[in-house]
């Protein structure tokens, strides 16, 4: 099946950003293309999404070029599902954004910015093509150093350089591997690579998966490539900390999913020692992401601190290699930037609201605003895993793939990390919305006495969370679409089939 | 790929290792330069041996004899994007040198906090180190620093 529609996803926000630059002067001019480019993103990926999952996996080459020569563009139904829930997210948060009263409106540079942000992000989901995926993750990362840094306080600037740093650092590495797997292979398509790579030294190609793994591991924040991510993430402005938290770790973890799926399946050749260092990786970041979150004094911290720990789920369904785990993982994956997101903005709201994230100088919001309160609870809980929540039914399709798969430690680890979640979500809890108001004295002046927030703001918050309660309602569809999406993975020869035509083995 | 290539990789990524290690920003902003030219060089260098004839002119006889294209390509697109983000960083370290005057890279305010509350042992830390920020979106921003 090849389709243009593939491109759409990339190229509408594109050109919506370059319109939104054209029409800097008009602020109303400027949102209506970001909705309208992020609308029609969302349906034409939810339309990929339905004819993938009919037909499977769709191919554009671009300008003509047959694959390996070419740079395709590849969706298969774990692509697809992540452009759904990304698109939807990038949507719902822009909207937030609008209804932020702040600098952000005064700021020419912020919608375009975050078109093209969109862009990367959709980019490197469709892309199949190891170096246009470096450029999309350059699209997505020069667009997201500006917007951490957009208004150039100190903090900003400190966490900024923080981050710019470690991206850039990653991206070399990035290149670095690039040259050479094009050196021993003598392609950068990725379903060729597979199939090329399956012919090479085997130390080689675990060298390759490594170097692949720590690429993707500093974008995803796994466990000893993760200090980066709680210091800079929670200076930017709510909605941008919202979309980073949300969204560009799961890139990282889409990448790692695809590649070591696609290039470097396990089984033949060896590499199963391969997945064990995942599953050891998944544990440590799990372990040391709750234990950072539990030391934390700032919401949007334990917050950040949590995305390493959730990171570290989604690794170890990869880590188990298995179509039940991998389809948790892809469950885990939706559920988690849904929920994070959510979280962030109820972050942003309590912020709004209290003038301060920090618990200490924050308390009582469950009387004061009962609808954030409540806001937070839902996603809060389904973080934790608790049951009716989406993050139980997440969590309990790893902890059964990992017990079907006689992992009993890694499940164990999973667990006791899912309590602490709990324990410093109750902290969060009793720090910010129970009593506890003034127990510090408020250096912080209550600027905000509206109820609840503006209500743009408190809207999309409550459609994401509603978005999240509807992963519960539909677990056993979305579960199976995730199944679905596990097998193709797991099955890399129907990707390079798609990609390079019948000819190849 | 050349031997001399290979040892100037080796030192470009050697030397910007070493300078991304240092305390000072300028020298990070130069290591990340060095850095991002080894890799563009290594990408180079992948595509084969140098000297042969980049355009098909008939010189050489069979196509494996030109030289590929494809690395040099990926190269210039590496090197478009190194140089546009490099700027960005010069940028931003002038930002922080005109906040801080000063170019050495602090440690992080939250860390720090942490780990003086853990001293301190006492659930009221310090006081006059929280950020007054009230609105993250109020542009005078915190003058902790």
């Amino acid at each position: 099946m090849s389709t243009p529609l593939l491109a759409i996803p990339v190229v509408v926000p594109i050109f919506g950003a370059a319109l939104s630059i054209l029409v800097g002067i008009r602020r109303e001019l400027q949102r209506l293309v970001t909705i309208a480019a992020l609308s029609v993103s969302v349906v034409v990926s939810i339309i990929l999404l339905i004819r993938v999952d009919e037909h499977g996996h769709l191919v554009a080459n671009s300008g003509g070029w047959s694959a390996p020569l070419g740079i395709a563009l590849v969706v298969d139904r774990f692509a697809a599902i992540m452009l759904v829930v990304s698109t939807v997210v990038l949507l719902i948060v822009a909207i937030y954004a609008i209804g932020q009263a702040g600098e952000e409106r005064e700021r020419v540079s912020f919608h375009p910015l975050y078109l093209v942000l969109a862009s990367g992000v959709s980019a490197s989901f469709v892309t199949g093509d190891l170096f246009n995926l470096f450029v999309a993750f350059e699209m997505m990362l020069a667009a997201s150093y500006v917007l951490i840094t957009l208004g150039g306080r100190p903090d900003q600037v400190h966490a900024g350089m923080t981050y710019v740093v470690i991206s850039l650092v990653a991206s070399t590495l990035f290149i670095t591997s690039l040259a050479l797997l094009y050196a021993a292979t003598g392609t950068v398509n990725m379903a060729d690579l597979a199939d090329r790579l399956a012919d090479i030294d085997p130390a080689l190609r675990h060298g390759f998966s490594i170097m692949l793994l720590i690429v993707f591991g500093i974008k995803a924040g796994l466990f000893p490539l993760f200090f980066w991510l709680p210091d800079s993430y929670p200076t930017a402005p709510g909605p941008v900390t919202a979309i980073f938290a949300g969204l560009l770790t799961k890139v990282g973890v889409y990448a790692i999913i695809r590649t070591q799926t696609l290039m470097f399946p396990p089984g033949e050749g060896g590499a199963n020692w391969g997945d064990d260092v995942l599953l050891w990786v998944a544990a440590a970041t799990m372990i040391v992401g709750v234990i950072g979150a539990i030391a934390q004094d700032d919401m949007k911290r334990i917050l950040a601190f949590h995305i390493i720990s959730q990171i570290g789920y989604m690794i170890m369904g990869l880590g188990l290699f298995t179509v039940v785990g991998v389809a948790a993982a892809v469950f885990y994956v939706i559920h988690h930037i849904v929920v994070k997101t959510a979280l962030f903005l109820v972050a942003g709201l309590v912020d709004h609201r209290a003038g301060s994230s920090r618990l200490s100088s924050v308390g009582g919001l469950v009387r004061s605003a009962p609808v954030i309160a409540a806001l937070f609870a839902v996603p809060a809980l389904s973080l934790a895993g608790l049951p009716p929540f989406s993050g139980f039914l997440a969590k309990f399709a790893l902890v059964d793939a990992g017990l079907s798969q006689g992992s009993s430690a890694i499940v164990a680890v999973a667990l006791a990390v899912g309590l602490f979640t709990l324990f410093s979500m109750t902290k969060i809890w009793t720090g910010a919305f129970w009593g506890g108001a003034e127990t510090e004295p408020e250096r912080d002046p209550q600027t905000s006495d509206r109820f609840g927030g503006p209500p743009l703001m408190v809207l999309t918050t409550l459609s994401l969370v509603a978005i999240s309660i509807s992963f519960s309602i539909w677990a056993g569809p979305i579960h199976e679409l995730s199944q679905r999406a596990a097998e193709d993975l797991l099955n890399p020869a129907r990707y390079i089939r798609a990609v390079l035509g019948e000819a190849a083995p | 790929m050349s031997l001399a290539l290979a040892a100037v990789t080796g030192i470009l990524f050697a030397a910007g290792t070493w300078l991304l290690l240092q305390r000072r920003l300028t020298r990070i902003i130069i290591g990340i330069g060095l850095l991002g030219h080894g890799a563009n060089l290594l990408l180079v260098t992948s595509g084969g041996r140098a000297g042969n004839p980049p355009v098909i002119d008939g010189s050489a006889g069979s196509p494996a004899e030109y030289s590929d294209p494809l690395p040099q390509a990926l190269a210039l697109t590496a090197i478009v994007i190194t140089f546009g983000v490099t700027a960005f960083l010069l940028a931003l370290g002038y930002r922080s040198w005109q906040i801080s005057r000063d170019d050495k890279v602090e440690d992080d305010l939250e860390d720090r906090m942490v780990a003086r509350r853990n001293e301190l042992d006492g659930p009221e830390g310090p006081v006059d180190d929280g950020d007054p920020d009230t609105n993250e979106f109020e542009a005078e921003g915190d003058p902790q620093r």
